[in-house]
């Protein structure tokens, strides 16, 4: 599955390349992508396991950069 | 302005005025002991309390070196050799650029956004006669849409009913609105005007044009420019670097010299200047205007690289039909034997091509108005031409070839274009001239190409070489090359880029696309030209024109210039100024005031300079 998010206050677009990198190490991360300009996130992994993807990735999010949030 | 931006500017305007207040008083209450440190920590604490924080929560987070790292040690190191003013000042100058960063960047993304706002929400289906409001998701290509007046066009397909005038402006840059009819095709995105159309919707959303459209304005940032992966690489090394620099300067001289407090002084100074924020954010702001500039424009540009490399365009390639030319034959000469009128001649050639579906029969019929002859007995003789029966006499329509097989004598013409030769009844009654025009602002672009000093146009094509070289002529295109096959024209690309070499330029390829793909991938920079359906094109192509204006392409050169060299500017300048103060505050000279300047004072003309290339024209 594919989906898209929107990211609150992604300020920089070093943050979102440095969240990008993280975000795709995570397991079950099969893609994953931070546009800073649209600030919009696409993830892609197993349906099965979206939900718990999604959550590793939020708090993976809350520990890189306190102050972004996604958007579900 | 955001919540959080109008929050950060009260804090400011508050922090700011108790600033002034303590500096304006300081004169009346700096005897008391201590009184100055609480009333400056006060300042502090009001502007500053964020930065320390979040440095604090990176820290434990194992990020040290960042920004509010180096705020925090710089404006409490000012606090520890009892610079109480500079201290807070610092912070408040820090918060200062942040907020004018901040809008910058909100500012460029909302001119992203609005060419976001091209998708529809809502599509309008014929299910079983009634009308269903549905999600464009929904839609299977076949089904029949209803656009009324004002609503967006969901999804691509062809208009079954109604006519009505589409704006386009949103896509293409174009305000004239374009008209459509039944048989028509229309794309998403557009904006209907006052007619009610029935479109039968031949793709899904997911391959819809707004679709293709915005999955490309999203994937821009991904393509980074060399210059701005050089500056990412370049702060995760200088942060270390500096801080590292910072502190031996703090420790080392003194151990020798003594004077700790000028020392540690220095050091702070020296870390409030290095901080990278000016060329981090400038940098990467200032392509992404380039691409938004040219977004509004109608001009898809895949990413920072490739504004990058048309700016160092030297030489343009170009195919000629679709591209140059509008990819529409008409009738460009006609030339009557003796004994025939213009009328005449092609009274003929038109009843003898009435039931070819040949382009060139298209655009000798297009041509004639008169009454059509009754024609019987039509044979077409492949590749040589046809050969009709009409009001009883027989007429032979077509090449060279073609006459020497009816035996009648004809004028050898060396016209650039397609040669239609005519005889009647054994005689021969002259030639038509059919060519492909020549799109009215080719040559304005070609002109505007040259002004911008890309003196290497040239022109590709499968086309005779007469007719080849007269288009060329009549456009100012510098070289011509003709008779390719498809396979061929990579290679002449190649040759192209072989001859730009070493000289840092780079080659432009624009095509209509249709078979360009493995062109537009060759060239350094490849355009699709008004391909908004042509799947092919737009993968292949890094810099897409919503329409197929050719001036366009002097204009992409133009904003990709114009955005390389602010960048240019914002780097020699940000870069210079910094080491100018480093040396400066190293040697002692320069105070605390010209590192905040060095810092948040570039950073901020450095993100106004960089918003300029919204602007670009």
């Amino acid at each position: 599955m594919k989906k898209k998010f929107k990211l609150d206050e992604i300020d920089c677009a070093n943050c979102a390349a440095k969240l990008e990198t993280a975000i795709r190490k995570l397991p079950g991360v099969d893609a994953a992508a931070v546009s800073f300009l649209t600030q919009k996130m696409t993830l892609e992994a197993a349906d099965d396991v979206f939900e718990d993807v999604l959550d590793r990735v939020d708090a993976l999010i809350r520990k890189l950069e306190p102050d972004c949030r996604v958007v579900r | 302005m955001s919540g959080k931006q109008r929050k950060t500017l009260i804090r400011i305007c508050v922090a700011g005025a108790l600033f002034a207040a303590a500096l304006l008083t300081r004169g009346l209450w700096s005897g008391v002991p201590y009184l100055e440190l609480a009333v400056f920590l006060g300042v502090y604490a009001v502007i500053g309390w964020d930065v320390v924080w979040k440095a604090a929560r990176n820290i434990a987070h194992g990020q040290v070196f960042d920004e509010n790292f180096l705020m925090c040690v710089a404006s409490l190191g000012a606090f520890a050799i009892g610079e109480y003013p500079e201290a807070a000042a610092v912070v408040l100058f820090y918060q200062i650029g942040e907020l004018f960063q901040s809008l910058a960047v909100s500012r460029s993304r909302k001119s992203i956004a609005d060419l976001m706002e091209i998708c529809p929400t809502a599509a309008c289906v014929e299910r079983d006669g009634e009308i269903v409001e549905t999600d464009p998701e929904d839609v299977a290509p076949g089904d029949v849409v209803v656009v009324r007046p004002g609503e967006r066009v969901p999804l691509d397909g062809v208009v079954l009913e109604g006519a009505s005038m589409l704006d386009t402006s949103a896509l293409t840059g174009e305000s004239v609105p374009r008209s459509v009819r039944p048989g028509e095709n229309v794309i998403s995105g557009c904006i209907n005007g006052q007619g009610l159309l029935r479109v039968r919707v031949t793709a899904a959303f997911e391959d819809s044009t707004v679709s293709r459209i915005l999955e490309l304005v999203e994937n821009a940032s991904a393509r980074k420019a060399r210059t701005e992966n050089f500056i990412t690489r370049f702060a995760a090394v200088y942060t270390p670097v500096v801080v590292v620099c910072a502190v031996l300067l703090a420790v080392v001289p003194p151990l020798f010299l003594g004077n700790w407090q000028d020392w540690l002084r220095r050091g702070c100074i020296f870390l409030v200047t290095s901080c990278p924020c000016a060329l981090v954010i400038s940098v990467p702001l200032s392509f992404f205007g380039g691409i938004g500039a040219a977004s509004r424009r109608g001009i898809l540009v895949k990413g920072g690289n490739f504004l990058e490399a048309a700016a160092k365009a030297g030489a343009v390639a170009m195919d000629k039909t679709g591209t140059l030319t509008k990819g529409e034959f008409a009738v460009q000469q006609i030339c009557p034997a003796a004994g025939y009128s213009e009328e005449a001649l092609l009274g003929l050639a038109a009843a003898a091509e009435r039931y070819s579906d040949h382009p060139v029969a298209g655009a000798i019929r297009t041509r004639h108005t008169g009454s059509a002859a009754a024609v019987s007995d039509a044979e077409e003789i492949p590749g040589h031409g046809v050969r009709a029966v009409a009001d009883g006499k027989e007429i032979w329509a077509g090449n060279d070839r073609l006459m020497e097989m009816a035996g009648v004598a004809y004028d050898a013409c060396g016209a650039a274009g397609t040669v239609v030769h005519v005889a009647a009844d054994g005689t021969y009654a002259g030639y038509l001239v059919i060519a492909d025009r020549v799109k009215p602002e080719a040559a304005e672009a070609i002109a505007a190409l040259r002004g911008l000093g890309v003196e290497e146009t040239v022109m590709l094509t499968g086309d005779r070489r007469a007719a080849a070289e007269a288009a060329a002529g009549e456009l100012g295109i510098s070289q011509a090359i003709s008779e390719l096959l498809p396979g061929q024209k990579v290679e002449a690309v190649e040759g192209l880029l072989r001859t730009l070499e070493g000289s840092g330029k780079t080659l432009l390829f624009a095509g209509d696309g249709v078979n360009d793909a493995p062109v537009l991938t060759r060239a350094d920079v490849g355009i699709a030209m008004g391909s908004l359906g042509s799947d092919a094109a737009v993968e292949a192509a890094d810099v897409v024109l919503m329409d197929d204006d050719l001036r366009k392409i002097p204009l992409v050169i133009r904003i990709a210039r114009k955005t390389v060299s602010i960048v240019r500017t914002n780097v020699a300048f940000a870069l210079g100024v910094k080491l100018a103060v480093l040396i400066l505050g190293a040697a002692g000279v320069a105070g605390m005031w010209s590192a905040v300047f060095a810092d948040v004072g570039v950073t901020v003309l450095a993100v106004l300079n960089a918003l300029r290339t919204l602007q670009i024209r």
